[in-house]
């Protein structure tokens, strides 16, 4: 038996040792490692484009694995570069952006490979949302960016016409909203209105689009000494109307990040402010008339709307561990792989199949000669909302705080004991700020020097 | 019972290692590597690493939200252990009962103990989700405002009734082998002298069944504190607001989350701590009175 089990061990032990050497024989690509947190069907339809690039050349072989939801991943990749065990590559959802900005050695900028290895992407071509999330406070490229979405407002059509309203007006501002909501409530709509993601869509789009800071120093990209400033007088009114409706039965508060997304397609709301990627399932799910329009804005605000922001998330390039570790062949692929991501027939090919927004301008013409928008009208109402509002301002670039996971958290919180009845806006808002700003002070003291 | 006596130490220290071993790499590694950490200030990545003695512990203790999760989990602990065992011995007084059928009740009941947490979560969720569940979608039809993704209170009841429901399996088993083990001769005189049911249950059954009654309130409440996660996790996630959120779960979150070590170790080293007690008034009490 336990000869056996010896002889067993031994076997495996050269089995390793075998698939340890074959790299090192001549002529063998250079392997990367890429973690991602695209469950199924998306994180099959990214595999496809890793194995396309695979497929494309033959000096660099790039392995895909899945690890788990986003928060999961950023764990995973964190405790591998501890271990010295770093994938090459990892995607990171938007949230976790400050983090790896201050992760120093950790992380090789885009920039610097690039450069390094000579391989030249047209940044200026990228959707300034998109890029600018990803950009230093130089405006040097830090991560790649890949799959970006933004939040709508998906409205049911036949709700509309049941209410009264016009299937193909839908409100603009949140005045108009409200009228909406009421009459949607009069003619029978148990609960009218939903968000999913609500600090994303209701604290940092709100934001955004009003052009009012989420917290000092251009929400934290200029520098760790950020403050949270949510407290402002937009945000509490905005906080006071969710607060106001969900006590009139206008909107219903459905559960933290994406757990609402079930209630638009099932027909039980008829407005739902959302992610463009739930498009892909409202398709499916859907048995009604829907439309899609741009999330709604204040008509009493000056200059309002901006752009919305994104989410979604980038490709960050990782050293092995604290040692770095990695050498010039295994950076020069990573830039091989970015170059294959930026081509836009791969990014337009991404957009179509998935509802994420084209990255590039160049991606967007593509699917606009190959006819996409006329077959599925609608589903550029995300990238002419990220492009609305002409030129963007420090609020609009995106958020850049150290332990924002933790932020987003607080805010759901907050927002939780205000439908509660616990709070009102102006107090929930202040809490986010005082509990927010101790996540903020306590990163930076982390983070310095 | 017969006494093996080894000749030398090689051998029975031979025949220990593996449990030596074990509990060197599960317990005792981690266990000092979540201390030393506790002591620490560090970024996320491990890169910038600073010794800052006990200030992560007192911070956590200074924390509103700590101690939100400490009264929490008072509250939880003891609901689920009360529900739990009061269930279970119901049960387990009706199985011992001769009546038809005993086994396949005896075997439906200890079957949820099979049920890992998360599933078990799931389940309850399926039935009591307000819009999708099955319980939930009534008691709003029938005028009852059942939501608790938003309902502090309804949360804790919910994953309360969940959790003791996966525990009530467990104590069923012990409770019932307690009840046999009674000698049915006293209780047969009891009856024989005229005490009722009633009486006989709470004068000889409850005071004869105390050491395991003892026994299980120490388990029950260690699940409680330790083995509930699944159940919060996947049920309420620690909301609405923070009202269902353990210190076990505020370590999770704190931890793994917010990727925050030193505050996380610390709160783990405190956690250690009250299960270290909680098992030494286990050990203090309990050995006394349990009879072999």
């Amino acid at each position: 038996m336990r000869r056996r089990f010896l002889a067993q061990a031994s076997l495996a032990a050269a089995a390793i040792a075998a698939t340890r050497s074959r790299p090192a024989a001549a002529q063998a690509p250079v392997e990367i490692q890429f973690w991602h947190g695209l469950p199924q069907p998306l994180g099959g339809q990214l595999e496809q484009i890793v194995a396309g690039f695979n497929a494309s050349q033959a000096g660099v072989k790039v392995v895909p694995s899945f690890r788990g939801s986003y928060p999961e991943t950023m764990v995973a990749a964190i405790a591998a570069f501890r271990a010295n065990a770093a994938p090459h590559v990892v995607q990171m959802f938007e949230v976790g952006t400050g983090t790896m900005m201050a992760a120093g050695r950790a992380v090789k900028p885009v920039h610097e490979l690039l450069s390094e290895a000579g391989v030249t992407i047209d940044f200026n071509d990228y959707l300034p949302a998109v890029r600018g999330y990803y950009q230093a406070s130089d405006g040097r490229q830090m991560s790649m960016p890949f799959n970006s979405s933004t939040a709508v407002m998906w409205y049911n059509k036949d709700h509309f016409k049941r209410a009264g309203l016009n299937p193909e007006a839908p409100p603009k501002t949140w005045e108009e909203v409200a009228e909406a909501l009421k009459k949607l409530k009069a003619a029978g709509i148990a609960s009218p209105m939903t968000t999913s993601w609500p600090a994303w869509i209701q604290v940092e789009q709100v934001s955004a689009i009003h052009n009012v800071p989420l917290a000092s120093l251009g929400n934290g990209f200029d520098g760790l000494g950020a403050t949270m400033q949510v407290n402002n007088p937009l945000m509490v009114r905005h906080m006071n109307n969710l607060i106001a409706w969900q006590r009139d039965g206008l909107f219903k508060y459905g559960g933290r990040d994406n757990a609402p997304d079930a209630l638009f397609p099932a027909g039980e709301v008829s407005i739902a402010m959302a992610s463009s990627g739930l498009r892909s399932r409202i398709t499916r799910e859907a048995r009604f008339e829907w439309g899609t329009a741009m999330l709604p804005y204040y008509g009493d605000v000056a200059g309002a709307p901006h752009n919305s922001i994104i989410g979604g998330a980038s490709f960050w390039a990782l050293n092995r561990g604290p040692q770095g570790g990695r050498n010039a062949a295994e950076w020069k692929g990573v830039a091989e792989f970015y170059r294959y991501l930026s081509n836009p027939e791969i990014d337009a090919k991404w957009h179509m199949e998935t509802g994420y927004v084209p990255v590039r301008r160049a991606s967007y013409q593509v699917a606009k000669s190959a006819g996409f928008y006329e077959k599925n009208p609608g589903s550029d109402v995300p990238i002419e909302q990220l492009l609305r509002g002409g030129e963007m301002t420090p609020n609009t670039r995106g958020i850049r705080l150290g332990g924002y996971v933790e932020i987003r958290n607080i805010v759901q919180e907050e927002m939780e004991k205000s439908f509660q009845g616990q709070q009102n806006g102006q107090q929930a808002m202040d809490a986010v700020v005082q509990r927010g700003n101790a996540v903020l002070r306590n990163f930076e003291r982390q983070n310095r020097g | 019972m017969r006494k093996t006596i080894f000749k030398g130490t090689a051998l029975p220290l031979l025949l220990l290692a593996p449990q030596l071993v074990i509990t060197a790499i599960f317990f005792l590694w981690p266990a000092g590597a979540a201390i030393w950490q506790s002591l620490l200030q560090e970024d996320p990545w491990g890169t910038r690493s600073e010794f800052v003695g006990l200030r992560n512990f007192a911070e956590v203790l200074a924390e509103p939200e700590w101690r939100g999760a400490a009264w929490n989990t008072l509250l939880f602990s003891t609901s689920v252990a009360v529900l739990a065992m009061g269930t279970a011995l119901f049960l387990a007084v009706q199985a011992d009962k001769s009546i038809r059928g005993a086994n396949l009740y005896r075997t439906l009941l200890i079957w949820p103990y099979a049920v890992a947490p998360a599933v078990a979560a799931v389940l309850w969720l399926f039935l009591f989700h307000p819009s999708i569940g099955l319980v939930g979608r009534a008691l709003n039809q029938a005028g009852l405002a059942w939501d608790y993704k938003l309902n502090g209170n309804q949360a804790m009841l919910l994953v309360i009734v969940a959790a003791a429901w996966k525990q009530v399996s467990y104590n069923f088993i012990f409770f019932l082998a307690g009840l046999q083990s009674i000698p049915r001769a006293v209780l047969e005189a009891a009856a024989i002298d005229g005490a009722k049911p009633v009486r006989r249950f709470w004068t000889i059954i409850l005071p004869l069944l105390s050491p395991t009654a003892f026994f299980l309130l120490v388990v029950n409440l260690v699940y409680a504190f330790f083995d509930t996660f699944g159940v919060i996790h996947a049920l309420t996630g620690g909301g609405p607001g923070k009202a269902t959120e353990t210190l076990i779960y505020k370590v999770y979150v704190e931890g793994v989350q917010n990727v925050n070590l030193g505050s996380s170790s610390a709160q783990s080293v405190i956690l250690m701590v009250l299960v270290i007690a909680l098992t030494a008034v286990q050990f203090r009490f309990i050995e006394r009175k349990v009879h072999y």
